[in-house]
């Protein structure tokens, strides 16, 4: 069943905070082969200027992912999640996530589209530094397949 | 921030070092815990079976992560990159053996823009196929 245009627009509250650690970073960067030591040592991150290690480019997304749950769990919408693939994914920064870094995340539904049967939803994560800072933007367009044919 | 490449070294067509990306079951386990992205569809080949697909297949968040660092390795620091975005095409197919699939993800400068940016459209392909799309992002030279 298509999904209810009038969610386009909505906004949910706000995350808690997830505080960004050296070693969840470490994890992370170990887990998808890197080896610039930007992402591990303290030292070699402040030589290119930044205060802390940095998280490598995608590693935001296991935040802002967490925080569009809020919507692909929203009952009220009603997307069923066993058919959903990741279509597109996109990120705009502001400064690189790093190491200290205690960050929320406010997600907003910017479209909802009905394609040959497919449901396609399209999320904005705004995500924000302690300070109130902008970090970074992530756009997520989730498809939930069509039901097959009983 | 402080990439190693200067804007006015690179032009249109400039092509960044291509790299391959070996993928495993072991590869997909590991980066499940990391990010915490635990879907079975990228570990357990009787439910990918299951939901239609021919088997286990690499998380696109995995792919996305790969591809990048054919940008990131060239301009040493990763805090350069701006903008960065992907569509996921098609997927990684991984099997159970020693030898897993083989991401191999190319690059090269695709406009020069403002503020010594470029932008670098990437190619990432596994057994033939393109696995991405639209796969662009902007970078800040120094």
């Amino acid at each position: 069943m298509a999904l209810d245009q009038s969610f386009v627009g909505r906004t949910y509250p706000p995350t808690a905070a997830y505080e960004v650690g050296r070693e969840k970073i470490r994890e992370f960067a170990e887990a998808v082969g890197e080896t610039n030591p930007v992402y591990t040592d303290p030292e070699a991150a402040k030589a290119y200027g930044h205060p802390d290690v940095i998280a490598p480019p995608t590693f935001v997304f296991s935040i802002t992912f967490r925080a569009a749950a809020q919507v692909v769990e929203d009952p009220q919408l009603g997307l069923d999640y066993s058919r959903v693939v990741h279509g597109d994914q996109k990120f705009a920064y502001n400064r690189p996530v790093r190491a200290g870094d205690r960050l929320s995340v406010t997600s907003t539904i910017e479209g909802i589209k009905s394609l040959a049967g497919n449901d396609i939803l399209d999320i904005r994560g705004e995500v924000y530094d302690e300070a109130g800072e902008h970090v970074v933007t992530a756009w997520t367009k989730l498809v939930a397949r069509a039901a097959e044919e009983a | 921030m402080t990439a190693k490449i200067t804007y006015a070294d690179v032009e249109v067509g400039t092509e960044l070092s291509a790299q391959t990306f070996p993928v495993t079951r072991a590869t997909l386990v590991r980066y499940a815990g990391a990010s915490g992205d635990f879907n079975p569809i990228h570990w357990n080949e009787k439910f990918a079976k299951e939901v239609g697909l021919p088997d286990v297949i690499a998380h696109g968040m995995f792919t996305m992560a790969e591809a990048i660092r054919v940008v990131t390795d060239w301009v040493g620091d990763p805090g350069a990159v701006v903008e960065y975005g992907v569509r996921f095409t098609k997927p990684v197919v991984v099997p159970n053996d020693d030898q897993g699939a083989l991401i191999e993800v190319s690059g090269k400068v695709a406009a020069k823009l403002d503020d010594n940016a470029v932008r670098v459209d990437l190619t990432a392909t596994s057994g033939g196929q393109k696995v991405l799309g639209m796969s662009r992002a902007v970078v800040r030279l120094a």
